[in-house]
């Protein structure tokens, strides 16, 4: 048997320029991957290395520049196919990120499918992302938001799910890892139950892409989405993905120039997919350095980085149980490497601000899952969320940092 | 050099009023109530007044909220209680500057307000502080809610 080599954190850090910095005199922990990830210096590279030397707009121009950048930018979309399990390339559009893919498909939804009286189903735990644009939606169509519940434990209640699933059902849209509380939904049972029922299904991937490699092939989502910057990419782009019959369906989500076919004041035809949603310079920039990104993810061991997230969870969740009048929301198993915390009397700000002063970045609020965090009865949470990159010492800062935090306040 | 501001910022007085908050609670008698959101955290601070001729009868608040904007609330509450309209005015335009200039003179009547001037060194905090005045002053103007932007 070959024994896997153990995973090289402190090699993996090296890639990392910011994790080597100092905040307020200390050196930087940074425990808020979730909210963005930080860059390796490869992407930062190719990025510079674009703008630099190599900057051209793409499907316009016949010279090598633009020739160069268009093979650039569209063989991240083949790159992105293969790294999210999907075959058929033209089925990935590049968008800012998973809001505006979610929105899209929203769009989508409310121009061709949604009538009075028909229903989407969301979860409980979803981000503001995948909310609001189906508020949206219902309220333009008079068709219903449906929420199915969480348990104490922060897992989906499949059975209660289930049952809000019927033929008026249009849509089940739903978050595969949360970010509030990290619980992994078990989307393959979930996705069964909804085919089962005929209703097609939207995975918000925005957590899931970080810490597991997604094999949407294996999966069988009708639409998933995911945001670049969350993957070591840059801000700005993402990625919307799905089945061909519902991008060929739906109408464009903006017009302008690269989307058309032919532009006549007698009528105007559109390009087929991707190009129908990619109406305007697109963010090339973004795309070069997404696929930087996903070629740094790739050529790691993606396994052992997950294996290291998680003992990183279990090192963390250990130690912060420990701690007298913290409690830990979100304790479903599996669990992506994200702690959401409260403290009897302290409020999560005190607990940001107090953290910061040693260095220790955190996430402090609502997430953007209000309604989640109105289930267990709290108006905010400390989050701290582990990525590969991080080590034991940054676990240990934190469990520091948090018994200090205590004598302070109370 | 953060952790001192830091302990600029949680004075003991604020410490103290975030721990034992004065007038907290619900008011049966308000003539003007506000609820007051910051929507960038999801904090909630809710005041209650009993005016009568222009004078603050009675000042009661709510909150679900951090340290910061408690004790801010609380001190709120002991700075405008007995007070008239025109003088509690004169309090909040004074909270403003203390959470902003840096080269001020404290004054005798600041009071426990004075603990408020660390906060102007943690620019994300400073809307915690102001909550509780910005919505009492939507009390007094008869709005409901206060939403800082
Ligand atoms: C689960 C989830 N969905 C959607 C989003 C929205 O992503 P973005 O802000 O990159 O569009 C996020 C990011 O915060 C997220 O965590």
């Amino acid at each position: 048997m070959i024994v896997p080599a153990p995973f090289d954190v402190e090699s993996v850090r090296s890639d990392f320029p910011i994790l080597a910095s100092t905040v307020h005199g200390k050196p930087l922990t940074y425990l808020d991957s979730a909210a963005t990830s930080q860059k390796p210096q490869s992407v930062v590279s190719a990025i510079e290395k674009y703008y630099a030397l190599e900057n051209a707009n793409i499907h316009r121009g016949l010279h090598y520049l633009s020739e160069k950048a268009t093979d650039a930018y569209e063989s991240t979309r083949v790159q992105v196919a293969d790294f999210i399990g999907v075959s058929d390339s033209d089925t990935i559009i590049f968008t800012r990120g998973a809001t505006e893919s979610i929105n899209i498909i929203a769009h989508g939804f409310v121009e061709s499918v949604l009538q009075k009286g028909d229903e989407i189903l969301i979860s409980h735990m979803e981000h503001h992302a995948n909310i609001v644009p189906w508020q949206i939606a219902c309220e333009k169509t008079g068709a219903i938001l449906k929420v199915s519940p969480v348990n104490e434990d922060g897992s989906l209640d499949l059975v209660a799910m289930e049952q809000l699933i019927n033929e008026r059902t249009k849509l089940l849209a739903i978050v595969h890892v949360s970010n509030s509380l990290g619980t992994v939904n078990p989307v393959e049972a979930i996705i069964k139950i909804a085919h089962a029922n005929a209703v097609p299904v939207l995975l918000d991937g925005s957590q899931s892409v970080p810490h597991q490699t997604v094999d949407i092939s294996k999966i069988g989502c009708d639409f998933f989405v995911f945001s670049g910057h969350k993957i070591l990419g840059p801000t700005g782009i993402g990625v919307l993905w799905a089945k061909r019959e519902w991008l060929e369906q739906f109408p464009p989500y903006q017009s302008g120039g690269d989307m058309i076919e032919r532009v006549d004041f007698d009528g105007t035809t559109y390009k087929a997919i991707p190009g129908k949603f990619e109406a305007g310079t697109p963010h090339i920039a973004g795309v070069i350095g997404l696929s930087a990104a996903i070629r740094y993810l790739n050529d790691m061991d993606r396994l052992g980085a997950y294996r290291h997230e998680q003992e990183l969870l279990s090192l963390a969740t250990e130690q912060l149980q420990d701690i007298n009048g913290l409690r830990i929301i979100g304790t479903a198993s599996p669990k992506a490497s994200v702690i959401s915390f409260v403290f009897d009397g302290i409020h999560a700000h005190d607990i940001g601000t107090f953290l910061d002063a040693d260095a220790i970045a955190i996430r402090s609020g609502h997430h953007c899952t209000q309604p989640l965090l109105k289930r267990f009865g709290v108006p905010a949470t400390a989050r701290a969320s582990f990525a590969f990159y991080n080590n034991e010492d940054d676990v240990d800062r934190l469990v520091k940092a948090l018994k200090k935090l205590k004598k302070f306040f109370t | 050099m953060k952790n001192d501001s830091l302990d600029e910022l949680y004075q003991s007085i604020i410490l103290e009023h975030n721990k034992r908050p004065s007038n907290y609670g619900h008011l049966g008698c308000a003539t003007h109530t506000a609820e007051g959101f910051n929507p960038l955290c999801g904090d909630k601070c809710t005041v209650h007044l009993n005016v009568v001729d222009q004078l603050i009868e009675a000042i009661k608040f709510e909150a679900a909220c951090c340290a910061i904007c408690k004790a801010s609330a609380s001190m709120m509450t002991n700075a405008l209680l007995g007070k008239s309209l025109a003088q509690a005015e004169k309090f909040t335009l004074r909270v403003d500057r203390i959470l902003s200039d840096d080269n001020l003179d404290y004054l005798e009547s600041d009071g426990d307000l004075v603990s408020l001037n660390g906060v102007k060194n943690f620019p994300a905090r400073i809307k915690c502080a102001s909550l509780p005045w910005r919505t009492y002053q939507a009390a007094i103007s008869q709005k409901n809610r206060a939403v800082l932007e």
